[in-house]
């Protein structure tokens, strides 16, 4: 901060009064699910609520008993479910965000670089799928994994829809990445003697770095946050987190304190996304509506 | 010869593991479900076993009144939300458009609704709804208000999933709003300034007419997702209570997995998918029409210098 590059106007108080109203109001619940989760449910109930309370961290252990190298004392019997989801979810989230980005860069840049018969129809349809949402899918995907595929139940289904709903987004971002890669590049590593695998691997992969950082975040917090289809598609075996969450809430005696501990973690990788590769993010958001 | 025939084979090399993936899990699914929504067809059989009904879902579904009452709580669900984040956002994109020390850490904070799962945002607002230790509840009962139905009572439910969607979507637009702003030509500002334009009168006769076609997208864009809102309802009041809340993609999950119905829910989710396409439509030629016209101006700017 020694010597500011920028000069910033300053503004009057009600300015700032209402950016912190306004950052309380997009944090407060995420807050108050953080309180919540760290309180006993004897603090929950009371109803003077409020502030004050002890933090514990007894409700992330009854979720990850499972992981814990110790015994909670607390814990009479320790319900798997949640660990065994949370598994589920990091596989399932990790391989599908995988499989996307490496089909979708190489379908994107064929769609960017070549121009060749029906570039202009596959651009419109992946624009047109971009739109379609998984309640659309929910009938026929359950169908043909059931019947024809026989797919049901295994992380395999869940991971190919996962890729297929995602891969139109990451087409459709990636390519407003690969544009802006040089040409000239390209065809002076051609000129060395790439072959067309040799070129995207080796000049243009390296190059769109930061898009495909997007993408893969973005394709991860879909397969990590979706329910519909991995509620359809899974068996006791194979359920991805948000899916045991919304089990448990179902039950007439809602446990709070653990629900909204597993609520947290499964918020966690989207939050620290978020801080890390805000700039990306938003990058991708606007991607479609501002240009340049 | 045969290099020249690898080299134009590369492009169809490069799209082929994507092409075959959206061909088997999209697109195939999606005509698998028109097919479908023209059977009388239960999840406990196979798709061949199922009769063929000709359009009595169809039929069925216009004169269904729940069907009706859904269709309707999704467009008035759709319509109210957008308006209100278009104008909180964009409003809020305008008071705060200043030049000032942590923009971006504002940014930050403010995508953090839409990032986390729409599962965890429902569970936050029906932990928060909660009648009895819920914060609003507590609030308004240790200031001596009456407790209100935040979710067991239909009007309110509904006033409900519109603030929390609010709460969740409203930076969306705030964020494209701001990007839009910011990369306004400053002339045209400057020009107003000097001719003695207040600030209202930047705002309505310079700003919002340049900002128009990002406001557009942003509105086209939002409403195909507004239709697509499904996990935060479904855990705050799983379309209850009544059908008060009952969005299009509610009675698609209940119709197929409470109701058994899948010919029914196939014919719901066409409908659906429908409206989706002509808004995405709608979309597209937008652009189309904006490039071009960008494209004249551009032409006609070259030919007068």
């Amino acid at each position: 901060m020694s010597q500011p590059s920028k000069v910033y106007d300053r503004q009057n108080p009600a300015y700032y009064a209402l950016l912190v109203a306004l950052v309380l109001m997009a944090i407060g619940p995420i807050y108050l699910m953080l309180a919540t989760s760290l309180k006993l449910n004897v603090d929950i109930m009371s109803d003077s609520g409020g502030l004050l309370f002890m933090p514990t961290l007894r409700n992330y252990e009854t979720a990850l008993c499972d992981f814990l190298w110790y015994k909670p004392e607390h814990l009479r019997r320790c319900d798997p479910t949640f660990g065994r989801a949370l598994t589920n979810s990091l596989i399932i989230g990790l391989i599908s965000t995988a499989i996307t980005l490496i089909i979708g860069t190489m379908a994107a840049y064929a769609l960017v670089r070549f121009r060749f018969f029906g570039r202009d129809v596959v651009s419109i349809w992946t624009l047109m799928m971009r739109m379609v949402p998984p309640a659309v899918l929910l009938v026929p995907v359950f169908g043909i994994w059931t019947f024809q595929f026989g797919l049901d139940g295994t992380r395999g289904g869940i991971i190919l829809v996962y890729v297929a709903l995602n891969l139109p987004f990451v087409i459709w971002i990636l390519q407003s990445f690969i544009v802006q890669v040089p040409i000239q590049l390209e065809e002076a590593a051609r000129m060395d003697g790439a072959g067309p695998f040799g070129v995207f691997f080796l000049v243009v992969l390296p190059l769109i770095k930061p898009g495909i950082a997007a993408a893969s975040i973005f394709t991860f917090r879909v397969a990590w946050n979706e329910f519909l289809l991995a509620n359809a598609l899974s068996d006791r075996n194979s359920r991805t987190v948000p899916v045991t969450i919304v089990n448990s809430l179902t039950e007439f005696d809602i446990d709070w304190g653990v629900i909204m501990a597993t609520g947290m973690l499964l918020a966690i990788p989207p939050i620290i996304f978020t801080f890390v590769a805000s700039r990306q993010i938003i990058t991708g958001m606007t991607a479609g509506a501002v240009k340049g | 010869m045969s290099i020249a025939r690898a080299n134009r084979m590369t492009p169809y090399l490069f799209l082929a593991p994507a092409g075959l993936v959206l061909l088997i899990a999209l697109f195939y699914p999606i005509c698998y479900m028109i097919y479908a929504s023209f059977l009388d067809w239960n999840p406990s059989q196979r798709i061949g076993e199922a009769d063929w009904v000709g359009i009595r879902n169809y039929v069925k579904l216009f004169s269904d009144d729940a069907f009706r009452e859904s269709m309707w709580v999704t467009i008035k669900f759709a319509a109210v939300v957008v308006t209100l984040e278009m104008i909180i956002g964009v409003g809020l994109a305008l008071l705060l458009d200043r030049n000032i020390r942590g923009m971006s850490v504002l940014r930050t904070l403010f995508i953090l609704p839409m990032m986390i799962a729409p599962i965890v945002v429902g569970l936050m607002w029906r932990y928060m709804y909660h009648p009895t230790v819920g914060i609003f509840n507590q609030t308004l009962t240790s200031w001596g208000f009456e407790p209100i139905p935040w979710l067991s009572d239909g009007s309110w439910a509904f006033a409900s999933i519109i603030i929390a969607d609010v709460w969740q979507w409203t930076p969306f637009i705030f964020i494209l709003s701001l990007a839009a702003l910011q990369s306004l030509p400053s002339s045209a500002i400057e020009a107003s300034k000097i001719d003695g334009a207040t600030g209202w009168q930047q705002i309505i006769y310079i700003k919002l007419p340049l900002m128009l076609p990002v406001l557009i997208v942003t509105l086209l864009l939002r409403l195909i997702d507004s239709f697509k809102v499904l996990e935060v309802i479904l855990v705050m009041t799983n379309g209850g209570p009544g059908l008060s809340t009952e969005i299009l993609s509610i009675r698609i999950n209940r119709t197929a997995s409470e109701f058994r119905e899948l010919g029914e829910a196939a014919a719901m989710s066409n409908l659906l998918l429908i409206v989706l396409l002509i808004l995405t439509f709608a979309m597209f030629i937008y652009n189309k029409a904006q490039e071009l016209r960008a494209q004249r101006l551009r032409a006609a700017a070259e030919d007068t210098e």
